[in-house]
């Protein structure tokens, strides 16, 4: 990799080179773990555009009603779509009780380190180029657990909660989706109209963390001291330099 | 003792066939079995009359013209000679202080033993000025009227959510009534107007069985609000194939598709327009062509356009629908990402630059 050529010819650091280390590569993302990232993001990728175009639908077809059936098989890939996502969240969660170390990491923030809230501000201040060099981390930097917990795990609880009281409505009264969600989330959003605003608006916000998520992970794979894409991939982190980890994560 | 309805249907010259007829009539719009008829019809007979007070506060009166336009020419004529409505502003007989006079009779003698039927809403603004009933604010008859009142109906959207009325910014603080009367049961009977039938319906079921039918959890009748315009709408099958109205007048009007794209609020509105019909089934708004307006939802006024799919969100100031917000901030977001792209790309250039010299 030709960035890692870059890593190495910074020898200037104050880090004494020969401190004995032990891994170069580290292995992070677990199988499961992957094969539910990229399960999920395609999941979601279906469920913004059918969800998008069950509000807008596209133009109308002729002919008799018998002919078609193409709003059906949109919000029928919507659904389908949303209990992959359902299912998928919940193995997440479960992954992240059995699995290893990092797959915790973005359900539970250290919002209660100190030194956590400073490394988010050091991230912040290295994406606004007022610092040289990134951290080093083995899991997410604290920015992007930040993001990660509040901008992807509370907003697809939102999506999933608004989303099956939503779907209780067309299942009606006795189905579980109404009993657990649809009874008390309409009243809590006022009505009906209210939830489809807001789990639309959601969606939006969805929208944006993918966009910045993507742009990151592009260029952190590129501009970080560590692998981001091909992580996601092989499961493996490797590190373009061989100083020490700043673990406070 | 008090008359019971059936003697009261008597004296109006009804014929005991019609009163049976009656009976499994109302089992059957209750959506009871046949075997509840004769229930009903023992009930009737046995039980004294429920007296009921019919109140009015700021609203229009479209709940009573409906009430009273109900299908079955004897529903309505029982139903009214049911209730005999001991006091109701808009059709009894008496007036004045004779009227008023009813009222505090029925507070009295029939302590927790009469209906309170709600049609409005009072006004909490300027100490309730803004609606006056006898010389006083209205917000005081319904106080004091519900004060001894077994149960209450909310009436409309007016009673039940606020309506026009209550719509922003709602200068009168027109208040619906179960945020005024928080110590009884009440049921809501939302839509404005509601169905006629559904109103003769929940008062039958009132009146026969002493308590409210099953209610949700926002108070209303399950057996008329439990399903969605959208569920049972005849023009459904035209939603799932994906044909729609475009604008009025083209050829998907004629040909009565799904009026989705004009704003039809039938997904998100529960009401019985599309079992039940209106004008004794003959037809309702989607069945003329026109959307639902959502009537029967709380805060209808405010949800923006009845002819838009997506509607307003207020919280952002500038009334805006979440696409025109989401793609707002969407495009800011990526623009922002393009150009700190080309910002990194640059560093990086410079950075690779000083590290060569
Ligand atoms: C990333 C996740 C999701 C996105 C981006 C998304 C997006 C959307 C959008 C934009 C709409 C149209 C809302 C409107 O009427 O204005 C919609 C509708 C809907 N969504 Fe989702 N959604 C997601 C997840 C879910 C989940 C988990 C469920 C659960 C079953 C769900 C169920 C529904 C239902 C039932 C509707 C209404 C369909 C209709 O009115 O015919 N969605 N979704
Ligand atoms: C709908 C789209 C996507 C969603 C919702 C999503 C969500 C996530 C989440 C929640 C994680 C954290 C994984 C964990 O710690 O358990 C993650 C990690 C990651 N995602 Fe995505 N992702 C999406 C699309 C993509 C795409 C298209 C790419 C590739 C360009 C990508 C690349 C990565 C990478 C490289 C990581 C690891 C980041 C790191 O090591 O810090 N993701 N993603
Ligand atoms: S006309 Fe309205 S209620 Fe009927 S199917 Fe279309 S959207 Fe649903």
């Amino acid at each position: 990799m030709s960035n890692q050529a870059i890593g190495n010819s910074k020898p200037a650091r104050h880090v004494p080179r020969t401190r004995p280390i032990d891994r170069n590569e580290v292995y992070v993302y677990e199988a499961p773990i992957r094969l539910w990232h990229w399960i999920n993001a395609l999941a979601i990728l279906t469920l913004a555009v059918t969800g998008y175009l069950i509000a807008s639908p596209l133009p109308s077809l002729g002919g008799e009603a018998s002919d078609h059936y193409l709003m059906g098989y949109i919000r029928f890939a919507h659904f389908a779509a949303a209990y992959i996502m359902i299912i998928g969240f919940v193995f997440r969660i479960y992954w992240a009780i059995v699995g290893n170390i990092h797959a915790r990491q973005i359900f539970l923030p250290p919002i209660h380190k100190a030194k956590w809230w400073a490394g988010i501000i050091y991230s912040v201040r290295w994406y606004l180029f007022l610092v040289k060099e990134p951290r080093k981390y083995v899991g997410h930097n604290p920015l992007a657990t930040f993001g990660m917990h509040f901008g992807f795990i509370w907003l697809t609880v939102f999506l999933i909660v608004t989303g099956l009281a939503l779907y209780g409505e067309g299942a009606g009264y006795d189905s579980w989706q109404y009993t657990f969600f649809s009874s008390w989330v309409i009243p809590l959003f006022g009505q009906s109209q209210d939830v489809h605003t807001y789990h639309h608006l959601a969606m939006w916000g969805m929208v944006i963390f993918v966009i910045v998520h993507v742009y990151a992970a592009v260029r952190e794979e590129i501009m970080s001291r560590q692998s981001m894409m091909s992580s996601m991939f092989s499961g493996w982190r490797n590190f373009k330099d061989d100083l020490p980890m700043d673990k406070d994560h | 003792m008090m008359e019971s309805f059936y003697d009261v249907m008597r004296r109006q010259g009804i014929s005991r066939r019609s009163f049976l007829k009656f009976c499994s009539l109302t089992a059957a719009s209750l959506g009871l079995g046949p075997s509840f008829a004769p229930t009903i019809a023992n009930a009737m007979e046995n039980k004294p009359r429920l007296p009921v007070l019919w109140l009015h506060g700021l609203e229009c009166t479209c709940c009573s013209e409906s009430f009273i336009r109900s299908a079955h020419p004897l529903v309505k004529d029982v139903v009214l000679s049911m209730l005999s409505l001991d006091y109701d502003d808009t059709i009894m007989a008496s007036a004045g202080h004779q009227a008023e006079a009813i009222v505090t009779e029925i507070v009295e003698k029939y302590k927790g033993n009469y209906i309170l039927a709600v049609e409005g809403n009072p006004p909490l603004n300027e100490d309730g000025m803004f609606c006056i009933i006898g010389g006083k604010p209205f917000v005081e008859q319904l106080r004091y009227a519900a004060s001894n009142a077994k149960a209450i109906i909310s009436w409309g959207s007016c009673a039940s959510w606020g309506c026009v009325q209550a719509a922003r910014p709602n200068p009168t603080r027109a208040t619906p009534v179960h945020q005024v009367i928080t110590d009884k049961p009440i049921i809501k009977v939302p839509g404005c107007p509601p169905i006629a039938e559904v109103m003769t319906a929940v008062v039958s079921y009132i009146l026969t069985f002493e308590r409210f039918p099953e209610l949700d959890r926002q108070g209303r009748p399950k057996m008329f609000y439990s399903q969605r315009i959208h569920d049972k709408c005849y023009r459904r099958p035209h939603f799932d194939a994906g044909q729609f109205v475009e604008t009025w007048d083209d050829e998907g009007a004629r040909k009565g598709y799904c009026l989705y794209k004009m704003g039809c609020k039938g997904p998100t509105t529960y009401n019985a327009c599309s079992t039940v019909r209106w004008n004794g089934g003959l037809s309702f708004p989607i069945q003329s062509g026109h959307g639902c307006i959502g009537c029967s939802e709380d805060g209808f006024w405010d949800k923006g356009g009845f002819y838009d799919r997506l509607t307003n969100i207020h919280q952002f100031g500038i009334e805006e629908n979440a696409d025109k917000i989401g793609m707002a901030a969407a495009g800011v977001v990526g623009a922002a990402a393009v150009a700190h792209a080309a910002v990194s790309a640059i560093k990086r250039a410079r950075d690779n630059g000083d590290k060569q010299s």
